[in-house]
């Protein structure tokens, strides 16, 4: 009993956390169809820049209440206006270009932050152990089962901002703006849609949220190098939860998150749980992940919540 | 039979049928010929890089020709799937591995099963580690002497160039193209419902599973008797877990014989392999696909079947390339075969024109020489790199080719063409 307590609460703060950064998938994808891989790399960004400035104001042992909270605010705005500028200079001018070159244009973006990362006078070539601000505090229990901090935290933070984004995608003039580009976004500039202010809404929100998903990792993991695989891994998987639940789909992303982690912490649980005596059923967790987006897709190909779409001559 | 001209008329009587017919078709011996020259051409240049321009250019150039040649096989097999076809393939790296893998259980365990390089009782290990010959044992007073055997180095172990050795690891990178090809296959077939980028995504999880995989199976024996305790499918799942496969026998690295004629001879294999099928009519129809899915499945193309043949062929290569790529470093970390090689592939085609045979070569010349040249400013180097991708993306999306080969270009057309003028005089 208390094992599945504690395996439901791992997976919803990982699905958390993967739904934090498959938004900013999605959100872009929806709109300007092409795969942002660049997006893992703000997240590590976001990790090294909340520990960075952190530690430059000097929050690293025994910081205020309101430390935490501001050193995000403060990283997220940085975060958003990095998408922001990425976006003026990468990728506006391929805008009618073949996505295969957004993609290519994407991947040299990448690989541009995680070298100019790993130079000395930024985040430097050694990974870190981050000191958190706050520390990973016992809240309360159920039953045996303690629930901490990060867990809550993580939760939280996930359940308010894909609220928010859900709100403000459906709710709001910009949301309306933004879903008139995604869906064409021709006609959309036509309607007096300013469609270059929208894709830079759409990639600052990508990137702030971005952020917050780096910061949250980092509290759980050391801080790798900006061009460590961790990064690459995280924003793979994220990037397959916004898949799975149908990409460009803001609730779908948030779904197809939970779905991930689930397959990765509960199904990788118990199924190594069963096969106890197998050492290598162990490793299989990449395994599942993958299977369940091949698996998802070839049932729906657009993906969970995905609209379908008829090809017409 | 009668005649049009009707009888007697000033012509004579037409020839039989069959001998009129024949005297339309080509020569069959010429016929033989005409295909069969480039096959020769293809070894008459790799004999020559591996006798002539290897040893001329130098130890470091010859590392660098031999990537760059490893480097046309691997963008060759993504051209025909991703070029061709327009298919975007992110899981190549995991045709590589598959093919390594392969190829590397063949060579690594088949070199003690078959030629039983390392003669039994070498597990003598007396001097750190090292194996001992124990026909040349001499206890002293002082200390135990004995020649050292050297199982592992690969080097020139089992008979130099076009050894048995080396048709070992010939047979090794067909069986390597081989399975990967039946991943190709498996992979192919989700193209039946994909399209686009999920069918990029699917390959990618493709890619990663297969990685995962390699990290799950059994740790690699090393000790001689252990191995040949074993029979081979035995050693099947022995691929190195997570630490990966290493200690391949050398067969394509720098200055071992034999590794600038196979390296470059699979090379051209690959690019005669995809110049005829660019030409042929299963080639037009990949173009077909890429250029217009819909267009080509109303024009009569078998789309997913044209798509799953592609696949199979491009893993063939890759896994060939992969096999080349293993016996060059002699190990394989999964981790290095992961998602940022299949991208580096995917950039070779996209620099060098999608579907451009030239444009791949010159693709894969120019990212893997550059690197090399500017090796001295490492620290900004990839900075540079990523920067130099971002703005040639954005001043020449097409790729330095475009679709275009070196004899489409207008300067090469007139030159054939004033050339052709000049013949008929």
């Amino acid at each position: 009993m208390s094992d599945l307590l504690q395996t439901l609460i791992n997976t919803l703060a990982l699905g958390g956390l993967y739904a934090l950064i498959a938004l900013g998938y999605t959100l872009v994808y929806g709109i300007l169809r092409f795969i942002n891989f660049a997006h893992s790399d703000i997240v590590a960004w976001g990790g090294w820049l909340a520990f960075t400035i952190a530690s430059g104001l000097g929050f690293l042992s025994g910081a205020p209440g309101f430390a935490m909270p501001l050193v995000m605010l403060i990283t997220m705005a940085i975060c958003a206006a990095m998408g922001v500028t990425i976006e003026l200079l990468a990728y506006r001018p391929l805008r009618k270009a073949p996505r295969l070159n957004v993609l290519i244009t994407a991947i040299g973006v990448s690989l541009f932050l995680q070298n100019v990362g790993m130079n000395d006078k930024l985040f430097g070539t050694r990974p870190t152990t981050i000191v958190p601000m706050m520390p990973n505090t016992e809240l309360f229990s159920i039953g045996k089962v303690p629930v901490r901090l990060y867990d809550v935290l993580t939760i939280v933070l996930a359940l308010v901002l894909v609220v928010a984004l859900e709100r403000l995608v459906y709710r709001t003039k910009m949301g309306r703006a933004m879903r008139a580009v995604s869906f064409d976004e021709r006609v959309a500039s036509l309607m007096g849609i300013n469609v270059n202010v929208v894709v830079s809404v759409t990639f600052a929100l990508g990137s702030a949220l971005a952020a917050a998903g780096g910061i949250l990792f980092a509290l759980r993991n050391d801080l790798r190098l900006t061009s460590d695989s961790t990064w690459v891994l995280l924003g793979l998987k994220a990037f397959v939860a916004a898949v799975v639940g149908g990409i460009g789909n803001v609730r779908g992303a948030a779904v197809g998150a939970l779905l991930i982690a689930f397959v990765e912490v509960f199904v990788h649980f118990y199924i190594t749980r069963f096969f106890s005596g197998t050492e290598w059923v162990g490793k299989l967790q990449d395994v599942y992940v993958f299977m369940i987006l091949i698996a998802v897709l070839m049932w729906k190909p657009s993906g969970l919540f995905g609209k379908s779409t008829v090809e017409k001559v | 039979m009668t005649h049009p001209d009707g009888p007697g008329s000033p012509r004579g009587p037409l020839a039989p049928l069959q001998d009129r017919v024949r005297a339309h078709l080509p020569n069959p011996g010429l016929a033989a010929g005409k295909s069969a020259a480039p096959f020769v051409a293809a070894i008459m240049i790799a004999l020559l890089m591996e006798h002539a321009i290897g040893p001329a250019v130098g130890l470091t150039w010859t590392k660098i020709l031999l990537d760059v040649g490893i480097a046309i096989v691997l963008a060759g097999s993504l051209n025909v799937v991703n070029g061709y076809a327009g298919q975007f393939s992110l899981g190549q790296a995991g045709f590589m591995l598959v093919g390594g893998y392969a190829a590397a259980w063949l060579t690594f365990y088949g070199q003690i099963h078959f030629f039983d390089i390392c003669p039994s009782g070498v597990e003598i290990d007396i001097t750190d580690g090292k194996m001992c010959d124990p026909s040349t044992i001499v206890v002293t007073k002082e200390a135990v002497t004995c020649a050292l055997v050297d199982c592992f180095s690969g080097k020139g172990a089992t008979g130099g160039f076009l050894g048995s050795g080396q048709l070992l690891f010939l047979a090794g990178c067909i069986l390597g193209g081989i399975v990967a090809s039946l991943f190709g296959l498996l992979v192919g077939l989700p193209s039946l419902r994909l399209r686009g980028d999920y069918l990029a995504i699917v390959t990618l999880g493709f890619g990663e599973i297969v990685r995962v995989i390699g990290q799950i199976s059994a740790i690699q024996p090393k000790d001689p008797t252990e191995i040949k305790a074993r029979s081979m499918t035995e050693l099947l799942n022995n691929l190195g877990a997570s630490e990966g496969f290493s200690q391949i026998p050398d067969y394509t690295s720098q200055g071992t014989p034999g590794a600038m004629f196979w390296v470059f001879f699979f090379a051209f294999l690959v690019l005669i392999f995809i110049y005829r099928l660019k030409y042929s009519s299963k080639g037009r129809a990949l173009l077909a696909i890429r250029e217009n899915e819909i267009a080509a499945e109303a024009m009569g193309v078998d789309t997913t079947r044209q798509k799953v043949v592609a696949f199979v062929f491009s893993a063939f290569f890759a896994g060939i390339g992969g096999a080349l790529y293993a016996h060059q470093i002699q190990a394989l970390d999964p981790k290095e075969l992961g998602f940022q090689k299949s991208i580096d592939l995917v950039i070779i085609v996209v620099i060098g024109g999608m579907g451009s045979i030239t444009g791949i070569v010159l693709g894969a010349a120019i990212l893997v020489i550059l690197p090399e040249l500017f090796r001295e400013f490492s620290e900004y180097r990839m900075v540079v790199y990523a920067l130099a991708l971002v703005v040639v993306m954005i001043l020449r999306p097409q790729g330095i080719m475009g679709i275009q080969e070196l004899w489409e270009l207008s300067p090469w057309r007139k030159l054939v063409q004033r050339i052709k003028r000049r013949g008929n005089k």
